[in-house]
């Protein structure tokens, strides 16, 4: 018989079924209930199925160790042989597999099986654990992120998380808004009630000269959806106020203040050391930029730092100022940097400090800014804290009308 | 002689200098000497009672002088005064 393939004596073979039956008359199974309640100290729990089938949830604190890898990693979770190992998979005979490998291949001495994996335990109505993890696009995504130590799973995680209130998409709003989306924050709330004119496309990048006329909030979602749909945008197409201010902020983690008047930015000011938010300040006129992180109760307001504001003749956001196009950017740049580090409670942030950008002299002043005990705001219990007197000023009305 | 530091916003009072050297052995004397070399900014930085004005915060280095002695806080030669008055603008 030329060219065919001999019998080559595979009397000893088994079907798969009759492999099954062999490995499953050797290995311990047990129940998921007796997994559920019944476990000696101890025991290590692994699902040894693959990334897909863990990201749809688990057995809660088991590990997760994918078959394929289980000779490799298992000691990492179970160094001593002795220790009590119980594996699962869907349904029941991968891990009867797996089990088999671990006491016959790896001498590991108390080795169990769940009957019936994760879909049994399902239908017992046991609880599952939803583990967050990163599609493999987002994996694929953010992976310059996971590579440092500062940020990895958790902090990735901690930024989709994230809830982050811009006020304003413009000079400053724009360039925050597209890196934090890009970063991936989670949640971007945009309020701004104006619309898009060409003479914002000299800085306010998030908008284009295709968009003129629309709602600055629709077209600063319009960029942020193209260049992350991981992100949610909620908008708020009107001004802030103290009408709304007190329904808005709660809703956010921090708030990015790129507010071109002085009103508002009292008005927030009072707001967030009432509800304990964090501020990320920053201002910008000619070539100059201000930046600082007003964190309640924890470093200054913005009273403590500026108790009143300017009289309009020394106020320039009162009508329109020249400004570098490029400065809002810087600006804008570090407000998101501070964000993602609140956010991932890494570094120092700019709290009690001020930093003064002079872009034609490149040169950056820092200045220190602490606490006034006498502070009219943030020397008080929050709770004490008035809706009536947010962003008011006794003796004080020279307030230009909310130019910008 | 001190450096101070012109924002912005007083610069069209300096003629447009972001720096001017000025003289004093204190914040109140380096201040009176800015605003006796260039009389425009007098309204601008103290009040009529001839203290600094609220919405004006001056800096010894990168300290508030307002936790030091205020006006009668010591300047030596080459310190460096910041003049700050807020800003608002964000668009
Ligand atoms: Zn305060």
């Amino acid at each position: 018989m030329e060219g065919s393939v001999q019998d080559t004596g595979t009397s000893g073979a088994k079907s798969a079924a009759e492999f099954a039956a062999d490995v499953k008359s050797r290995i311990r199974e047990i129940g998921p209930g007796e997994v559920h309640e019944g476990l000696p100290e101890g025991t290590v729990v692994v699902d040894v199925r693959e990334d897909g089938e863990w990201a749809t949830g688990n057995v809660p604190g088991a590990v997760h160790i994918p078959r394929s890898y289980l000779e490799m990693r298992i000691e990492n979770v179970a160094p001593d042989r002795s220790t009590p190992v119980v594996l699962y998979c869907a349904a029941g005979l991968r891990s009867l597999y797996a089990a088999k490998t671990l006491i016959e291949d790896l001498g590991y001495q108390d080795v169990a099986s769940m009957t019936g994996g994760i879909t049994l335990w399902k239908d017992a109505g046991l609880p599952v654990e939803v583990k967050k993890t990163l599609t493999t696009e987002q994996a694929d995504r953010y992976s310059r992120h996971l590579l440092l130590n500062e940020v990895g799973l958790e902090g990735q995680q901690k930024l989709l998380d994230a809830k982050v209130l811009l006020l304003g998409a413009g000079g400053l709003g724009s360039p925050t808004a597209l890196y934090l989306a890009a970063a991936g924050v989670g949640t971007l709330g945009i309020i701004d009630g104006d619309t898009v004119d060409r003479s914002n496309l000299q800085r306010q990048i998030i908008h284009t000269e295709d968009r003129l006329g629309e709602l600055k909030v629709d077209s600063a979602e319009v960029a942020i959806n193209a260049l992350n749909p991981d992100v949610k945008v909620v908008k708020y197409p009107y001004r802030i106020g103290s009408e709304n201010i007190m329904d808005i902020l709660p809703e956010y983690d921090i708030v990015v203040d790129g507010l071109d008047n002085f009103p508002t930015r009292y008005l927030l000011n009072d707001a967030s050391v009432r509800l304990k938010i964090p501020v990320v300040s920053a201002s910008i006129l000619g070539f100059e930029g201000q930046l600082s992180v007003f964190s309640p109760y924890e470093g200054p307001c913005y009273r403590c730092l500026f108790p009143v504001p300017p009289p309009p003749e020394l106020a320039p956001s009162c009508g329109a100022n020249g400004v570098l196009g490029v400065l809002p950017g810087t600006m804008g740049l570090l407000q998101a940097t501070e964000v993602v580090k609140l956010i991932l409670e890494k570094g120092d942030p700019l709290i009690g400090r001020l930093l003064l950008y002079d872009a034609l002299a490149t040169s950056f002043t820092e200045l220190k800014i602490g606490r006034d005990p006498e502070c009219p705001i943030c020397s008080r219990d929050p709770d004490s804290i008035t809706q009536d007197e947010m962003g008011v000023f006794p003796d004080y009305d020279a307030f230009c009308s909310g130019g910008h | 002689m001190a450096s101070v530091r012109i924002p912005p916003v007083l610069r069209p009072s300096v003629g447009g200098e972001r720096e001017v050297e000025a003289s004093g052995s204190n914040i109140g004397e380096v201040l009176q000497s800015l605003v006796t070399s260039f009389p425009a900014t007098k309204d601008q930085i103290f009040g009529a009672d001839g203290a600094l004005n609220r919405y004006v915060n001056v800096y010894l280095n990168d300290e508030d002088v307002r936790v030091l002695d205020g006006l009668e806080t010591s300047v030596g030669d080459g310190d460096h005064v910041v003049i700050l008055p807020a800003m608002a603008g964000g668009s």
